[in-house]
């Protein structure tokens, strides 16, 4: 059914930390990884050793540079995935059932046997979190590694999504959003995180931490002895300047 | 959005088609026997082709038959289940009429209604998407439904409907170009919102996740043909109203001329539609600088 549950019992979800994230692309190898072995058909890529490489990725690193209104730009790395929204409009359009959101713990997934590859779900995600894969004709999103998360033939500390179990920065974390208590939960309190495009009305489950002001004060220390000496001209150079002035 | 030809083709002709299968089933033209066929045979034509058409981009066409169970939350679906109701519906319609000279008056009113939610149906599946603010607005519906009903005018031969509704559409049109322009301003969402960094300040991307395309892009940020919009506007409503209203409305009737107008109107159509996918904007276009 692709009317979306009332409430799911649990709203697992990433917590990514968008202040420690260095963009080193970890966590898309790993998630392609993971993921074209695992659960459902292959991510494909096309022409993967021409000219014109493409391929389907649930996860993708982008990069950005915000110019405050004062002081130097900052280059912020910014991963996304699926954000496993609350009011997800990908699975309400979906005409077959293949695209559902599970009531025990709020993952939205597709079912790869229904799915007739029209990729409606994929105009309908306002964050460009599903692609449809060009081999299967089937459509690909993050799982929240469902297989994994519960898979007990996996050490303990492997039941976790395969990007935060990669990241070496410790930028991704995961856990249940819906309980309060949750070291996500106390996280997102504690920094302020943040939904993405919350005017879509999709309320997303992952949530975002921006990233910490910078420090203005440490540099003041030195500041005074870099102050110029002087500021007007003397000797020569005084003199240069008058003359040309004069001109 | 990608101007997908399939996609194109399949909302104009299915429009057409459920347009003049709307005037037959109220009986405009009141025809019988041969005729009644031959009416009948081209709004099937175009709706069956349209549809058939719109299996050409899925991924698992043999699938299909799945696409009708969820009409209750999906406008696809609805979309698939009203058209073979009125496609069934209109199909024992045109028995009575073509073979018994028979009209079964509550019947093809049922079929024709049928026939014109179909179009409100195919409209709503873009009209409800909020990732495209350009299409999310109630003009979409009023839009498709005009195109329908004046293609279908044509088709079904009611001058005397056409030339209103000709001139109706043309203005429709138009303003939903002019105000169309400015919604995915007026939606809200930036490159700001949508990283949530604007709380810092002004934000652009720096490098992309990959230096290639991707299924995204290539599905949902199609800027290229956007360069020439004024001047196929300008050519497509020509085409598609002023000439067609001109050669019906100012010209001695002629069967050639309707017939060259009508081909004209339904070359603007194809146009026109091009534009609304060409022209849509997608919000994920902005986390890829580019809209
Ligand atoms: S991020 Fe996109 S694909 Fe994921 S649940 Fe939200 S709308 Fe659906
Ligand atoms: S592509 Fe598959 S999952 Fe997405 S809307 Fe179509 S049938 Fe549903
Ligand atoms: S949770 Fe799993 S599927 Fe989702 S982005 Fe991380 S690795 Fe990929």
């Amino acid at each position: 059914m692709t009317t979306l549950p009332q409430s799911t019992e649990r709203k697992l979800g990433l917590v990514i930390d968008l202040d420690t994230c260095v963009g080193c692309h970890a966590c898309v190898v790993s998630c392609k990884g993971w993921n074209t072995e695992n659960y459902g058909a292959p991510l494909s890529d096309q022409d993967a050793y021409g000219g014109n490489p493409s391929g389907t990725f649930l996860n993708r690193v982008h990069s950005y540079e915000i110019q405050p209104e004062q002081g130097l730009a900052q280059t912020i790395h910014f991963p996304k995935s699926c954000l496993h929204c609350e009011d997800a409009p990908c699975v309400t359009v979906c005409p077959t059932g293949a695209s559902y959101k599970r009531v025990e713990d709020g993952i939205v997934l597709v079912n790869e046997s229904d799915c007739i590859g029209c990729g409606l779900c994929a105009w309908a995600c306002p964050y460009g979190a599903r692609e449809l894969d060009q081999k299967e004709g089937v459509m690909k999103k993050c799982t929240l590694c469902v297989d994994r998360i519960y898979n007990n033939n996996l050490p303990e500390e492997d039941r976790v999504p395969a990007c935060v179990r990669t990241c070496p920065a410790g930028a991704r974390h995961f856990g249940d959003l819906g309980d309060p208590d949750s070291d996500v939960s106390r996280l997102v309190a504690e920094r302020d995180g943040m939904d993405l495009m919350p005017e879509q009305g999709t309320k997303p489950v992952n949530k975002y931490l921006p990233p910490r002001p910078k420090d203005e004060e440490a540099i003041d220390v030195l500041a005074p002895f870099l102050e110029p000496v002087a500021e007007e001209p003397k000797g020569f150079l005084g003199w240069l300047d008058k003359t040309l002035e004069k001109l | 959005m990608h101007p997908a030809p399939s996609i194109i083709i399949f909302t104009v002709f299915s429009g057409l088609g459920f347009g003049l299968l709307t005037y037959l089933g109220f009986g405009k033209p009141d025809v019988s026997g041969f005729t009644a066929f031959v009416f009948f045979l081209i709004a099937y034509a175009m709706a069956v082709g349209g549809l058939i058409a719109s299996t050409f981009h899925l991924g698992h066409p043999e699938r299909a038959l799945k696409a009708f169970t969820q009409w209750r939350s999906s406008w696809l679906s609805r979309e698939g289940v009203l058209s073979v109701l009125a496609l069934v519906i209109m199909g024992l319609y045109a028995i009575g009429v073509v073979f018994f000279d028979t009209r079964i008056a509550w019947l093809g009113i049922l079929g024709g209604t049928l026939s014109l939610a179909t179009v409100v149906a195919t409209s709503m599946i873009y009209g409800q998407l909020k990732t495209v603010p350009r299409w999310n607005h109630w003009s979409t519906p009023i839009l498709f439904v005009l195109y329908s009903l004046t293609g279908g005018a044509f088709f079904a031969g009611q001058v005397w409907l056409a030339k209103p509704l000709l001139l109706l559409l043309g203005i429709a049109q138009l303003l939903a170009w002019i105000f169309g322009d400015s919604l995915f301003r007026e939606s809200g969402s930036t490159i700001e919102t949508a990283t949530g960094l604007g709380r810092i300040g002004k934000v652009r991307l720096f490098e992309g996740p990959h230096t290639g395309g991707n299924y995204l892009t290539r599905e949902m940020i199609h800027i290229v043909g956007r360069k020439h919009a004024q001047k196929l506007r300008v050519i497509a409503i020509f085409a598609l109203t002023i000439i067609p209203w001109i050669v019906l409305a100012l010209l001695p009737f002629s069967h050639i001329l309707a017939g060259i107008a009508a081909i004209l109107h339904v070359i603007g159509a194809l146009m026109a539609r091009w534009l609304f996918f060409a022209q849509a904007e997608h919000t994920v276009g902005l986390y890829y600088g580019a809209r």
